[in-house]
């Protein structure tokens, strides 16, 4: 027992071994090649479970080297309990520089969010991706969706769409808004509200997105058209809020709604933790917050 | 007043010291251990090593005891641990006639060659609790029969019938068929039934226990008979480019189940008898048999029959028989979903306004008329 002991604690440079980084690297280059296409690949057990962002972890582990600068996000924020925890995993395996400021990020670990602040040719933002088919919950096959990727055959997607703008006036899918790719590809952008769709659109930054459950990669390389789906008549709208970020005063970003106690006090902050804190030290300040109060407990 | 939420880091560790504590259990109460495991708790580790996809009993009990007992999460940690292995080849085929039987049963046959042998089974053992367990119980040491283990090969059940031509038969592969392998491609429907069974393997053994007892109701009906169920020791060996001959690695347990299936014939075959196979690491005859039920039913297309029940719709059973992947993303729900929950708490606002004023209007139009 003693020999698998000193073995188990024997890990390669980021966790994988280099045959699967190649493996991961091959599909990640044919996923750029063919922006918004769903390329399989040999997804592996890692050891968190998968739909915790086993596909973002193994392509981050694929493509990190020793003088990365590593942020990672969940929901928006560094200090979600599952972003800590693939912070540390990195920490530990790769022993590589981490960050919580995306601008000093050269690869940014995602989950549900993409950064308020634009970012840099050079930086990698990797998604982590539960079910990466966009007409999955219109056909449960993937032998058939793969026909209809193969033919563009997104009718049925369309159809969906205008359904929900006979039934309710306006379409009703408010995150994982389906996206169409460099005009080819219709692309789930993984289940980031539909506000930040706009932000894939032409971005600076190579975008790369893992599944690994369902065990596929796909990619957005840097200033490619990314469209979301819509109607002349019916174009596409992203949230607003009636409000500004009760901490640091910023508009025109996305707010966690924050319940305050049981009798409907609620209260609006920034979903980018990283964003907020920054405005804040440079002495922003909302309705309930002043500055530099932002970091307590 | 509100605070950003913080203390994420400290939160975990915090969490994963109480989980040490509590897997340790009352302090003045010995360790399990993994000896203990392996040797009174088998059948656990067996499952766990079929699971897992792992043959390694002391792993498998250090998997348990870290695990607490959730077999789940046992098999997972094995998981996680095997692919990090570097992959020397593929073993030469496993011939489980030259088995050294420690049980082999047939339903099919009062009696057939080498015979009926019990063997270490629940079966006709009745379910009462037995109190001498409670305690340090030393059990009568089991009747041996001399010389039983020298006794020459047991031919399988399916050799047996192959002379008359009414099962039918193992089939052949080319000599240079590169077998399938689940762990190192990404799964693409249709599958070849090497894939499928190796999906099945590792498959959680209580999907396959209910996707096989749908087809004993009437599910994709198949009309079974467990034709043999054996179990026991197979010698494992490995072609090595420098030599000229195989050389055996060792032996590991496994159950072997060939399932014989009533078939009326279709346009593509002519009626006869048709198996479906189980294969399992270690004991475990519930596995084995309902794989091999699971495997017949996912041979519907093949044998031009009807794909009519959810047994026999391949991408669906081997989409959802791991239960790696199906854990992990059932308790995803656990994560963090509250940029997502946010936008639709916002449109089902938007809609419930729309609703209300919907309602405003047609009520100021039904006063005006």
């Amino acid at each position: 027992m003693n020999a698998h002991a000193e073995n188990i604690a024997q890990y390669n440079f980021a966790y994988l071994d280099e045959q699967t980084k190649r493996m991961i690297r091959r599909a990640i280059l044919k996923a750029i090649a063919i922006p918004g296409y769903q390329v399989p690949f040999a997804s592996r057990e890692m050891p968190m479970p998968y739909g915790w962002g086993t596909g973002g972890v193994q392509v981050t582990a694929s493509i990190i080297g020793p003088d990365d600068v590593l942020k990672v996000i969940d929901q928006g924020s560094d200090d979600t309990t599952n972003a800590v925890s693939i912070r540390a995993f990195f920490q530990k395996v790769a022993e590589v520089a981490v960050t919580t400021e995306t601008g000093k990020a050269s690869i940014i670990q995602t989950r549900h969010r993409i950064p308020e602040e634009p970012l840099k040719a050079g930086q990698v933002l990797v998604y982590q991706v539960p079910i990466p088919e966009p007409l999955r919950f219109l056909e449960p096959r993937e032998t058939e969706t793969r026909k209809m990727h193969a033919l563009e055959e997104y009718g049925l997607m369309h159809v969906k769409l205008y359904e929900d703008i006979a039934q309710h006036g306006h379409i009703a899918t408010t995150y994982a808004y389906p996206v169409k790719v460099e005009g080819r590809y219709v692309m789930d952008p993984s289940p980031t509200p539909k506000f930040d769709n706009p932000k894939m659109h032409m971005s600076a930054a190579l975008q790369l997105f893992g599944a690994g459950r369902e065990k596929r990669i796909y990619a957005i390389p840097p200033y490619t058209r990314v469209e979301s789906l819509d109607f002349e008549d019916h174009p596409f709208e992203v949230q607003t809020f009636d409000q500004p970020c009760a901490l640091c005063g910023g508009a025109g970003v996305y707010l966690d709604e924050v319940v305050l106690d049981d009798a409907g006090g609620r209260m609006f902050v920034c979903s980018d933790t990283d964003y907020c804190e920054k405005r804040q030290a440079e002495g922003h300040a909302g309705p309930t917050g002043s500055p530099g109060e932002g970091e307590v407990q | 007043m509100y605070v950003a939420v913080k203390g994420g880091e400290a939160a975990i560790e915090n969490a994963h010291r109480l989980l040490a504590d509590r897997r340790r259990g009352p302090r003045d109460v010995p360790a399990l251990t993994l000896e203990q495991i392996a040797g009174q708790l088998a059948l656990a580790v067996d499952r766990v090593m079929a699971e897992g996809s792992l043959y390694d009993a002391g792993l498998a009990a250090l998997a348990i005891k870290q695990a607490r007992g959730d077999m789940i999460e046992a098999i997972f940690l094995l998981r996680a641990y095997r692919t990090t292995l570097p992959r020397f080849g593929y073993s030469k085929p496993m011939d489980t006639g030259a088995m050294l039987v420690e049980r082999r049963i047939s339903a099919t046959y009062k009696d057939l060659p080498g015979g009926q042998l019990l063997g270490p089974t629940f079966d006709y053992t009745h379910r009462l609790l037995d109190p001498d367990l409670a305690g340090d119980d030393m059990p009568e040491q089991p009747e041996r029969r001399e010389g039983a283990a020298e006794e020459s090969r047991m031919p399988r059940v399916t050799e047996i019938l192959a002379g008359e031509g009414l099962v039918e038969p193992d089939g052949a592969l080319p000599d240079s068929t590169e077998p399938a392998d689940i762990t190192r491609t990404p799964p693409e429907f249709p599958q070849g039934r090497d894939a499928r069974l190796q999906a099945l393997s590792r498959g959680d053994e209580g999907f396959l226990l209910a996707l096989g007892y749908s087809t004993q109701r009437g599910y994709a009906r198949s009309h079974p008979f467990a034709g043999e169920i054996r179990i026991g020791e197979v010698e494992i060996e490995l072609d090595v480019p420098e030599l000229d001959f195989p050389v055996p690695l060792g032996r590991i347990r496994v159950t072997e189940c060939q399932m014989i299936n009533q078939f009326k014939g279709s346009a593509k075959a002519p009626p006869q008898f048709t198996r479906g196979y189980g294969l399992v690491f270690g004991q475990s005859e519930r596995k084995a048999m309902a794989m091999a039920l699971c495997d017949r039913a996912l041979r519907a297309k093949e044998l031009g029959e009807d794909v009519v029940a959810p047994a026999q719709d391949e991408e669906f059973v081997i989409s959802h028989s791991d239960n790696v992947q199906a854990t992990g993303f059932v308790e995803h729900l656990k994560l963090p979903h509250y940029v997502d929950f946010q936008a639709e708490l916002g449109l089902v606002r938007q809609m419930r306004r729309e609703f209300e004023e919907r309602k405003q209007t047609s009520t100021v139009k039904e006063a005006a008329e």
